[in-house]
């Protein structure tokens, strides 16, 4: 490839960054107790609700940032972020997708992801979030007919309470770590879904976040329930605009399969990234855990990491049914100065469980990625399996790509596996498409594509096609 | 703090060396001050984090002041092999059981007491140039008595004849000691010398042995080391191992675990210059409730380095394994090429292992691999085995054997490779009934 060439790649400018200027609702930066009630407040909570925040809040005040993740980032200044911010008038939010601002909508267009027209011809359910009210939920009667559960937490606190209180915290507990205590003191909204039992979700349900709000932290906190034998394939896909200063994102998600249940959950992110000094960008520090609660329960994390300019997120899988079975599949994708620490941990508990952890790693330009695992074979955990395959593409000579697999064994039976690679795109691979006239450019992309497709092919269809698509715009320019 | 000046004391009781160079006095008491600051390692530290040193730290260990074996004993103890021998008794030198006399004078192997003795300033430069105190607690504590050991020293193009042969012996006592052996060996270009460091002793000693060794290659040289770690289960062996290579240079480590309560091993190799090849193999067998932790590091500090990684491990009743190993790619060191591979046995229930291979690369034209696994026999094999007659405790014994041959494979000396053998096959627990085999093979 022409070094210019390439330059002018390098350099394509981040292509969602743009500012909707819709005015916020925002609480002044800061965080104390009169903060958390604010929030509360402003999102009509129960009392209960108000105290399980504070207590979270005083466990976070008790707690240290993690330090031992292989991340450089300066100090965050957590009285410097508002911790609120919602579109205005939150108290007339718009029922239908015809009395959302336009200005919404045009965003939304911008991302090339028409709400309306994706919710109609894909027949996803859309419940977006922008900044941290939902302003559109569609398809919620069809939902209902099934019995499922869609909405947005904050409802789900209001209408929900008796579920809220059942299963909130239950798999990522207030005190779990730093972020997560943070999370649970200052969320302000996110997703929650319940599917009864026997119940396979109608649809694949999705939901776009995206960050607008200047020195705004977004705080989701997403929790996902499937009964006996229900099934549910979750979306979530994001995108951010250009920015100077580091945005926070502390986000957690919860999963809870009963007997028989699968839940498979997919993440696109690409938020900004930063620019090429590595300068602004989202910090996104996301604490995701499924708990396979019931025998023969299934939990499946998909997950395309393209943007942030700080990734810290392990995906995890408590596999406490026996039978139950944990996967996990990753692509993530770093360059410029992107610092990217992620990887996933599975808990065997139960007997008879399996786990299978994919992870490809694409390092380019001046950025750091690691991978980070954890494979826990309990005692009580028989005939226990794990395949972990953690393999990393390093592109240019000054990034780096590394890897920390964990795994403490203490069972007899179990058979565990673990294999990383670390190499550059093959020259003799080239040369082959090459030869056969394929520019270099293509043949980048295409190698580059089959090195992720063991993950891209667990990706439901329209988020395969976006990955692709990401992939291409976000690596192939960087490489020389 | 107390565990920790509990262990400074016995510096007082250290036998002082004829005319103490004061570099050396300046050395320990570094090694001092830095284990007074940071006293025993914490389940929090990191590269300590599966392995509780406790019970080290609740003890309390004496020094030694007899070095008293007879022949008889000492033949016992040893392996059977031709070589230029050194015994140590609980830290302290036994020169009417060794044999250097035949060494050419271009070669060196002396206790490091000696070496002092006759020109310090020879050794000052290397001592402790690999193995800062900071490198962990226990590197500290073994500066801070530092003073008995071995300095082995090969001239340029010299092969040796004869393996040296370094035999660690640990005694019981009543109030157990503690020794603190410190190992330098330098082969000079185009050298070649195998250095076996065996550690062995009484059945109930219930010692310390805190050992620190540094090797020196020059320029192609071709050094072989093998630590024979046979100690009494009821010891404490805490040893690390530092390389430094350069160009063309082959250093191959053979790490044999099958003793002591508590054992842990680092052994860090820098590969400084081009065409450095490193190789480390390993073998750990823990039962009852043994504790076996290794922690290996290659840094690739230049281009067109080598190294290659095999340690296996097989634990039994409430034994314990950690494996840590990293492979590290410094920026701009390309074409490397890095492989590492740890399988682990777990025969019981009880048993637990705890591995992690890292990786930590920063250059992008390199080849880089790991792979562990931890499993237990393939239930095909021992099919297989049993169709021929041979029953089932005995099938599961043989592939025992056979997973923990490949490593030994990699023996070169034929001696050594037989002991290895036995001993891990002497180690298998009776429920495999190999014992007959094992005595037709002794007889």
């Amino acid at each position: 490839m022409a070094s210019e060439e390439m330059e002018q790649l390098v350099r394509r400018e981040y292509t969602q960054g743009f500012v909707t200027d819709i005015e916020s609702d925002t609480a002044p930066p800061g965080l104390t107790e009169d903060t958390i009630a604010f929030i509360s407040q402003k999102k009509n909570e129960p009392d209960w609700m108000l105290q399980w925040r504070l207590e979270a809040y005083h466990q976070w005040l008790k707690m240290e940032s993690p330090s031992w993740a292989h991340l450089d980032y300066p100090p965050i200044d957590y009285q410097a972020i508002s911790y609120f911010s919602a579109p205005k008038r939150p108290e007339d939010r718009p029922q239908s997708l015809d009395e959302v601002d336009p200005k919404l909508l045009e965003t939304y267009e911008k991302l090339g992801i028409p709400l309306h027209e994706r919710a109609a011809l894909a027949g996803v359910a859309v419940d977006a979030v922008f900044d941290s009210v939902s302003v559109a939920t569609t398809f919620k009667d069809k939902l209902a007919d099934a019995g499922v559960i869609f909405c947005s937490i904050s409802e789900a606190i209001r209408e929900h309470p008796e579920l809220i209180k059942k299963y909130l915290g239950t798999v990522v507990p207030r005190g779990d770590n730093y972020f997560a205590a943070l999370n649970a003191a200052v969320f302000t909204d996110g997703s929650f879904v319940y599917i009864p039992e026997g119940v396979t979700c109608p649809m694949e349900l999705s939901t776009y976040f995206r960050i607008n709000a200047a020195n705004t932290g977004q705080f989701e906190r997403t929790l996902i329930i499937c009964e006996k034998q229900a099934q549910v394939s979750y979306l979530e896909g994001c995108t951010a605009p250009m920015r100077d200063e580091n945005q926070l994102h502390a986000a957690v998600v919860e999963l809870v399969a009963m007997e028989d249940a699968y839940i498979k959950y997919s993440t696109v992110q690409n938020w900004y990234p930063g620019d090429e000094n590595g300068k602004g960008g989202i910090y996104n520090f996301v604490t995701k855990r499924g708990d396979c609660r019931g025998d023969r329960s299934r939990i499946s994390w998909t997950q395309v990491e393209t943007g942030s300019a700080i990734t810290w997120k392990y995906p995890s899988c408590l596999l406490r049914g026996d039978g139950s079975k944990g996967e996990f599949y990753s692509v993530a994708v770093t360059n410029g100065r992107q610092q990217a620490d992620t990887g996933t941990k599975m808990i065997h508990i139960g007997k008879n469980t399996s786990s299978t952890i994919v992870s490809k790693g694409i390092a380019a330009g001046r950025s750091d990625q690691s991978y980070r695992g954890l494979v826990k074979i309990s005692p009580r955990a028989e005939n226990a399996r794990n395949f972990t395959q953690c393999d990393s593409l390093l592109i240019g000579d000054k990034c780096g790509a590394h890897t920390f697999p964990y795994q403490e064994i203490s069972n007899s039976k179990a058979m565990v596996e673990h294999e990383a690679t670390t190499s550059k795109i093959g020259e003799d691979q080239l040369f082959y498409c090459k030869s056969r006239g394929i520019d270099e450019e293509d043949a980048v992309s295409m190698i580059v594509n089959g090195f992720c497709k063991d993950v891209f092919q667990e990706l439901p269809m329209e988020f395969a096609v976006e990955a692709e698509a990401l992939l291409s715009v976000t690596l192939e320019g960087s490489v020389g | 703090m107390s565990q920790v000046q509990g262990f400074l004391d016995q510096l007082g009781a250290r036998q002082p060396l004829d005319a103490e160079p004061s570099w050396i006095a300046a050395r320990r008491q570094a090694g001092a001050a830095r284990f007074e600051a940071v006293g025993f390692p914490g389940r929090k530290d990191e590269e300590w984090k599966y392995t509780d040193v406790s019970a080290i730290a609740r003890q309390s260990f004496t020094l030694a002041d007899s070095n008293e074996l007879s022949a008889e004993q000492c033949d016992a103890f040893s392996i059977g092999i031709d070589a230029y021998r050194l015994v140590f008794v609980d830290g302290i030198f036994n020169s009417s059981l060794s044999d250097v006399d035949a060494l050419g004078s271009d070669v060196t192997v002396e206790p490091l007491s000696r070496a002092l003795a006759d020109n310090h300033e020879a050794v000052g430069g290397q001592l402790g140039r690999l193995n800062n105190v900071d490198f962990s607690p226990f590197s500290a504590l073994n500066t801070a008595f530092m003073g008995e050991g071995a300095v082995i020293r090969i001239g340029r193009r010299v092969v040796l004849d004869k393996p040296v042969y370094l035999l660690f012996v640990s005694r019981h006592h009543e109030t157990p000691v503690m020794s603190h052996p410190r190992i330098l060996i330098d082969a000079a270009s185009q050298s070649q010398v195998t250095v076996i460091e065996h550690y062995t002793g009484d059945s109930e000693a219930a010692n310390l042995t805190n050992v620190v060794s540094e090797v020196f290659t020059g320029k192609g040289a071709q050094v072989v080391h093998y630590r024979l770690q046979e100690a009494a289960t009821s010891e404490f062996h805490i040893s690390s191992l530092h390389i430094e290579q350069t160009r063309d240079s082959h250093f191959r480590s053979f790490n044999l675990n099958l003793g002591a309560a508590i054992a842990r091993n680092d052994i860090v190799a820098e590969l400084n210059d081009e065409n450095a090849v490193c190789d480390y193999y390993g073998l750990f067998f823990g039962r009852g409730r043994q504790h076996m932790d290794n922690h290996t590091k290659v840094h690739h500090n230049a281009p067109r380095t080598f190294s290659n990684e095999n340690y296996k491990g097989i634990l039994d009743d409430r034994a314990r394994g950690v494996f840590n190993g990293l492979v590290h790619i410094k920026r701009d060191a390309q074409q490397v090429r890095g492989y590492q591979s740890n399988a682990n046995l777990l025969l019981s229930d009880r048993a637990e292992i705890d591995t992690k291979p890292e990786l930590l690369i920063y250059a992008d034209d390199v080849q880089c691999s790991h792979g562990t696994t931890t499993g237990q026999l393939d239930e095909k094999a021992i099919f297989a085995l049993r169709a021929r007659g041979i029953d089932e405790a005995m099938a599961r014994g043989l592939l025992t054997l056979a997973f923990a041959g490949e490593v030994m494979e990699s023996v070169t000396l034929p001696s050594i490779a037989t002991r290895i053998e036995r001993a891990v096959a002497g180690k298998l627990p009776d429920r495999f009934n190999l014992q007959d085999l094992v005595e037709a093979a002794d007889a």
